[in-house]
């Protein structure tokens, strides 16, 4: 029997050690899973953790996988502040990705620097759009927000497929449901040769620092934060709760949008069926490891990478199947919400041991 | 059978899993937990049945493999929000996630192989009978169950004292705790009925809705289970026409894609999902009836020491 005791006040210590903990503890299971299925766990953990940044390429990747997920984790730390849960970030994605490549699309080979700029800000409005419906939903109709953003990614998603089964589709293609490749004024510039590493990373540096200003500077960061750790304080204050949720809900949709703007344009370079590998839904992970603060989501984005990076080498090299690393994820967060009891609480087994 | 019979026969396979799920989460959510986690423990339940009946050959093993493993998922939910205090929509989120990739893990030796759909009764004349035979006579036997434990989780809640309990503990914790009622262990139990109902959804899916293994095939499902029971303001009764209304949906869009409507198949598919928020609008719209209805602790953290 576990008892939990109160410590009085949160532990500052213990809210940045319980990432550090639960990552040893996901390693570990990590190394425990692979012996059960029969595949040697040091080799296995090499592969997974070491191998990928063996090579500049691999090393590369991580920023790659890591700026849609800084991006997205950004935007949902603000928003799981205040207690709004946009879980269809993976949605807001998807249209930000339909609205960006559309657009290179109907500009197909015009060529013109201000193209690139103007996908970027298609991007950011459409994926405002679409979490514009849940934030009208909630405070319109107090509909709740994790239900309709949920629902709204599975039609972006088959929104996606339509589009690219149909009216998007490269009239060349051999009738697969794939774009045109985009031109090159429609491609994001790689920032080092021989890599895919694009200026979106830039970009999603830069959102950390103006988030991190956001929050510590201005009244705007500050209502947030008490909306969500004291609702009826942040009531009879005067605060308006529509306003924040508004607010939340448009920011996580913009960069997320953004976010699936930069992965057609940087990345992919065409719109195919399968935008993301399920960034909008790591991101989430990523807000939590990052303790919702700026700097820790930059930190839990690299972290979140290094899980599919790894995923991808460890299926070629050791013939896991690519579910992996949906698991690992899963136990991560597991870990981290079970360590982060530890912030305001001290374990106690059993009442014999508490003697003793 | 006339087509009638066989389009109502349909509806009823598309609504029973959302039934069964749903039911479950109506008494995890009247013990004031919000689990979110229900399409995670539902597709770990297909999987899980799926294997069990292959390697079995036993259809009943499949099913109880089913509910096991769904419960054995909300016993991960339990520890983590009721021992630990763990923030309930991240920790349900968090079992969706692993839920997925652990599915898709298992399931990896079982992609393509089909079984023969779970047995229909059939009673001589009685399932003769034009159009209501095979409706009342000729279902599955999950499909009864899941008709059964309507009536049961009615008569549960309104007529037993532990229907009450579990209420009470919903409502107002600490005051059930001051009365001497265990409030954790009333809200695991509660937990893990959740789970095992969402896994015997997960077993209806993957034995007879569809008897195969695919990944994701729960395809959204979970979610859906969860609106239907803010739609049904967490009562057994109208869960039941909610489900039927979302499995109507759902066979009205396979139909209309196989007439071939010239409306393009992935625009239909978005229907069930649209229902979904258009329900979950009109529902929660009346905020007086939500708060009438919605047990008061609702996602709550409870620790008895403070």
């Amino acid at each position: 029997m576990i008892r939990l005791e109160s410590k009085g006040e949160p532990s500052r210590l213990f809210s940045y050690l319980s990432p550090v903990l639960a990552m040893v503890l996901t390693v570990g299971t990590g190394a425990l899973l692979f012996e059960l299925m029969g595949k040697p766990a040091g080799p296995s953990l090499y592969a997974y953790f070491i191998q990928p940044f063996t090579t500049l390429y691999g090393a590369s990747e991580l920023g790659v996988k890591a700026t849609p997920l800084i991006l997205i984790g950004l935007g949902l730390s603000v928003g799981f502040r205040a207690n709004v849960w946009n879980i269809g970030a993976e949605g807001q994605l998807t249209l930000g990705a339909i609205a960006g490549g559309a657009l290179a699309l109907a500009f197909y080979e015009v060529e013109t620097p201000l193209l690139l700029p103007a996908m970027m800000i298609a991007g950011v409005l459409g994926g405002m759009a679409w979490a514009a419906i849940p934030a009208f939903l909630r405070v319109k109709f107090n509909a709740n927000e994790i239900l309709v953003s949920l629902m709204l990614t599975y039609v972006a998603l088959l929104l996606l497929s339509y589009l690219v089964h149909g009216p998007l589709r490269d009239p060349d293609g051999f009738n697969f449901p794939e774009s045109r490749l985009f031109h090159d004024s429609a491609t994001m510039p790689t920032l080092i040769s021989g890599t895919r590493l694009h200026w979106g990373a830039v970009l999603a540096v830069l959102a950390a620092g103006a988030i991190w200003l956001m929050l510590s500077r201005s009244m705007l960061g500050f209502q947030l934060k008490i909306l969500g750790d004291a609702p009826r304080a942040a009531r009879f204050a005067g605060y308006r709760e529509p306003k924040l949720v508004w607010f939340s809900l448009l920011l996580s949709g913009g960069l997320a949008g953004l976010a699936g703007a930069l992965e057609v344009s940087g990345t992919v370079g065409q719109l195919i069926p399968t935008i993301s590998p399920g960034y909008g839904f790591t991101a989430i992970i990523v807000a939590f490891l990052g303790r919702l603060h700026p700097v820790g989501v930059v930190i839990g984005g690299l972290t979140m990478a290094l899980t599919y990076i790894g995923g991808e080498t460890a299926q070629i090299e050791i013939g896991l199947p690519a579910a992996v690393t949906g698991l690992f994820q899963g136990v991560l967060l597991f870990y981290l919400l079970a360590c982060d009891v530890l912030i305001n609480y001290r374990l106690r087994f059993g009442r014999r041991l508490a003697i003793g | 059978m006339d087509a009638l019979t066989l389009l109502l026969l349909s509806v009823m396979t598309a609504a029973t899993p959302l039934l069964l799920a749903a039911l479950g989460e109506l008494i995890t959510e009247k013990s004031g937990v919000l689990n979110l986690g229900v399409e995670g423990m539902m597709i770990v339940g297909a999987v899980c049945a799926f294997a069990v009946s292959v390697s079995t050959g036993n259809a009943a093993a499949g099913i109880a493999a089913g509910a096991v493993a769904g419960a054995a998922m909300a016993l991960i939910f339990g520890f983590l929000t009721l021992t630990m205090l763990a923030n309930q929509v991240a920790t349900g989120l968090a079992l969706t996630i692993f839920g997925i990739g652990l599915s898709a893990l298992i399931g990896k030796g079982y992609v393509g192989i089909a079984v023969a759909p779970l047995a229909k009764l059939h009673i001589p004349l009685l399932s003769d009978i034009p159009l209501l035979g095979p409706i009342l006579f000729g279902q599955d036997a999950l499909v009864y169950l899941s008709l059964l434990s309507v009536l049961a989780v009615y008569w549960f809640m309104k007529r037993t004292r532990a229907g009450l309990v579990l209420r009470a503990v919903g409502d107002s914790h600490e005051a059930a705790h001051a009365i001497g009622y265990s409030v954790i262990r009333i809200r695991y139990l509660a937990v893990l009925f959740g789970g095992a109902m969402a896994g015997l959804a997960g077993a209806y899916l993957s034995l007879a809705y569809t008897p195969l293994w695919a990944e994701n095939m729960t395809a959204g499902r979970g979610w859906i289970a969860l609106a239907l029971v803010v739609f049904s303001t967490w009562r057994p009764g109208r869960l039941l026409a909610g489900a039927y209304l979302f499995g109507g949906i759902t066979i009205l869009q396979l139909h209309a894609q196989s007439a071939g409507w010239g409306v393009p198949s992935q625009i239909m598919s978005m229907l069930p999902y649209l229902a979904t928020i258009l329900v979950l609008v009109i529902i929660s719209g009346d905020r007086a009836k939500i708060r009438l209805n919605a047990p008061a602790c609702l996602g709550k953290v409870f620790h008895p020491a403070q």
